[in-house]
């Protein structure tokens, strides 16, 4: 017999069982680096040309060519051109500045308000905690986008009102992190230390508090960037976003709709391509801070 | 009778919930830049005499001050009157009735698919994990998690529509028919609703993905694999049922998330129902209407988050939902 029963069930002996594990354990880590660096890769590709391309070609918003309109992509237009005439890589370019812009923004407006709702409902607890935590309840239980389109809609669509809309509606997400890390904070020996110490309420907040809230509110702001980004497309689609003529991706995939059912597919495609990257770069990113921030409960959705 | 306590729970948090919604939406309008009578009379409002404009001003309360508009509108509402809707010119409540049944259809119909859709994929990426075509799934979950919507539609649009021709690019029947029938509804509903199901199913998907991946590895599913049942039983009757639970009460939260897609795939789709409504009527600050749609949509939301917990409490008997809410 040549097989050896160890060699039937090499998963039995505990030798091989451990060093599968730790082959397991580098190839995930491998994998895992890779796609971070694939991730910021991404990022700075898209936030470059963002920043450098608008310096180099400048895009007159309201030009139009007819004679180039509708051209399938090609080596002059590597993204085609739309239904009259624009480049599409050119418009997308500055679509995403846009986007970015307003991204950024909101988001963090939005980790301003919740940081400092949740700093005050951890921070003072009793009644007030309570009720602001039912107020986050009551603007969850509103549908983001409808409270968006409805102060879009009364008040005269712009990026600021897609920033306020995004600001008002997204906060609640990091009002219940910080709310639940000072809840975790106020527990902890060195917050009695300080107590004990004479430290006034703002001290604790200003010296305890905030330094260890921070990378907590950094990973809910970059989180927060695709979704405003999100929302600012989806406002600008319907028509309630930015003014029609700028350059935005939510409003070319709109200018797209025509052309589509023509069967032009590339200004539509390509703006939406560019939303969907960044997107993916930065939730990888945030699963890789995550991760580091708190290894011991990884999610089984990094693979 | 927990479930009693629940809904009385919930109702002691909806009603000061909707009152402070729909405050909140007057004080907003208020604020408005916008002259709503400017609105509603468009061009001819450069040649309306501004007596008759006061006139209309004062037949929409509109001159009166906030608090009394408010209670005046709320009283309306609770008799059922739901006022007239500015751009259509038709009554609120007759503008939601004919629209509300298309919406919930294509909502339906899109919850039912998602949910067969989603429970099935993911128990199979779950199943099969790390392998190629789990790969394949959960890559495709997390594109779609980051497309938006609208872009997926569009795109379904020029492949199903434009590029294969096999189904209509939108609306309800095709534009020749009179009257709406069967099967041309159904070859309309189709890609709206799968469209809406797709979407909505890759955080589904990926939960259940997870929550099997889990379940896995306890040791009544070893224990049942140990004693020779078939992987199928093991799979379905041991596995999925008990990663299901908490999925009762992500459905309910999921809700709002529900709403959003519906006002989108409408918008691409032109279907004629409500949430599709809310963007034309933002568009002409047609106020009651929206105000209207507005607070539909909140009792949606709430609704399901109500039926969420009652059903939780249902097919768990351990847990006591109240006071935790």
């Amino acid at each position: 017999m040549a097989t050896t029963p160890r060699q039937a069930t090499p998963d039995s002996s505990p030798r091989t069982w451990r060093r599968a594990r730790l082959i397991e354990t580098g190839r995930v880590a491998r994998r895992s680096a890779r796609r971070r660096s694939l991730a910021l890769a991404t990022l700075a590709i898209l936030v470059l040309a963002v920043v450098l391309v608008p310096l180099l070609v400048r895009l007159d918003q309201q030009l139009v060519d007819l004679r180039a309109a509708g051209l399938p992509p090609s080596l002059a237009h590597p993204f085609g051109t739309d239904e009259v005439g624009r480049d599409v890589l050119l418009r997308s370019i500055y679509g995403l500045r846009v986007s970015l812009l307003v991204g950024l923004v909101a988001a963090v407006v939005s980790a301003t308000i919740g940081g400092l709702v949740g700093l005050a409902a951890g921070a003072a607890g009793g009644p007030l905690d309570r009720l602001l935590m039912r107020v986050v309840d009551g603007v969850n239980s509103m549908p983001h986008l409808l409270l968006g389109i409805f102060i879009v809609a009364l008040f005269a669509p712009s990026a600021i009102a897609v920033i306020v809309s995004v600001g008002v509606t997204h906060w609640t997400t990091a009002a219940r992190i910080v709310r639940s890390e000072v809840l975790s904070l106020r527990g902890r020996p060195f917050i009695d230390a300080a107590v004990s110490g004479g430290s006034s309420r703002l001290r604790i907040v200003r010296r305890h508090f905030l330094p260890n809230l921070a990378p907590h509110l950094l990973l809910a702001t970059v989180l927060m960037v695709p979704h405003a980004i999100w929302h600012e497309t989806a406002l600008s689609f319907l028509g309630l976003g930015l003014p029609a003529h700028l350059a935005s991706l939510g409003n070319m995939i709109n200018d797209g709709q025509r052309s589509l059912l023509a069967g032009d597919w590339w200004s539509s495609l390509f703006p939406g391509l560019l939303i969907l990257t960044p997107t993916l770069a930065i939730h990888a990113l945030a699963q890789h801070l995550r991760d580091r921030a708190n290894p011991r409960r990884r999610s089984e959705l990094a693979l | 009778m927990t479930w009693l306590r629940i809904v009385a729970w919930r109702l002691a948090f909806g009603v000061p919930l909707l009152l402070a919604v729909t405050f909140a939406m007057f004080a907003l309008a208020k604020a408005s830049p916008f002259d709503p009578v400017r609105q509603y009379l468009g061009e001819r409002a450069m040649v309306t005499d501004p007596r008759i404009m006061a006139e209309i001003r004062a037949n929409w309360g509109l001159d009166r001050p906030l608090v009394e508009q408010y209670t005046t509108w709320l009283g309306h509402l609770v008799r059922g009157d739901l006022g007239e809707s500015r751009s259509l010119r038709l009554p609120v409540a007759q503008v939601i009735g004919e629209r509300l049944g298309w919406t919930l259809l294509v909502v339906g119909c899109a919850l039912v698919l998602m949910l067969a859709a989603g429970l099935a994929v993911g128990t199979l990426a779950a199943w099969r994990r790390d392998s190629w075509l789990d790969r394949l799934i959960s890559g495709t979950a997390f594109a779609n998690e980051a497309a938006p919507v609208f872009w997926i539609g569009l795109l379904a649009i020029w492949l199903f529509a434009v590029k294969l021709g096999w189904l209509p690019a939108g609306g309800l029947t095709d534009a020749d028919s009179a009257a709406v029938t069967m099967p041309d509804l159904a070859r309309h509903l189709v890609l709206p609703v799968a469209v809406l199901a797709f979407s909505q199913s890759s955080w589904l998907l990926l939960f259940v993905r997870e929550s099997v991946i889990a379940v896995l590895r306890e040791d009544f599913v070893t224990g049942a694999r140990a004693r020779g049942l078939r992987e199928r039983t093991v799979l379905l009757r041991h596995a999925l049922r008990s990663a299901l639970l908490p999925f009762i009460t992500i459905m309910g939260a999921r809700v709002p998330e529900l709403v959003t897609g519906a006002i989108l795939v409408e918008a691409v789709f032109s279907w004629p129902g409500v949430a599709g409504t809310t963007i034309k009527a933002a568009l002409a600050v047609d106020f009651p209407l929206l105000a209207a749609l507005t607070l539909l949509a909140t009792v949606a939301v709430l609704l399901g988050n109500l039926v969420a917990d009652v059903a939780y409490t249902v097919a768990d008997p351990r847990v006591r939902v109240l006071g935790v809410s």
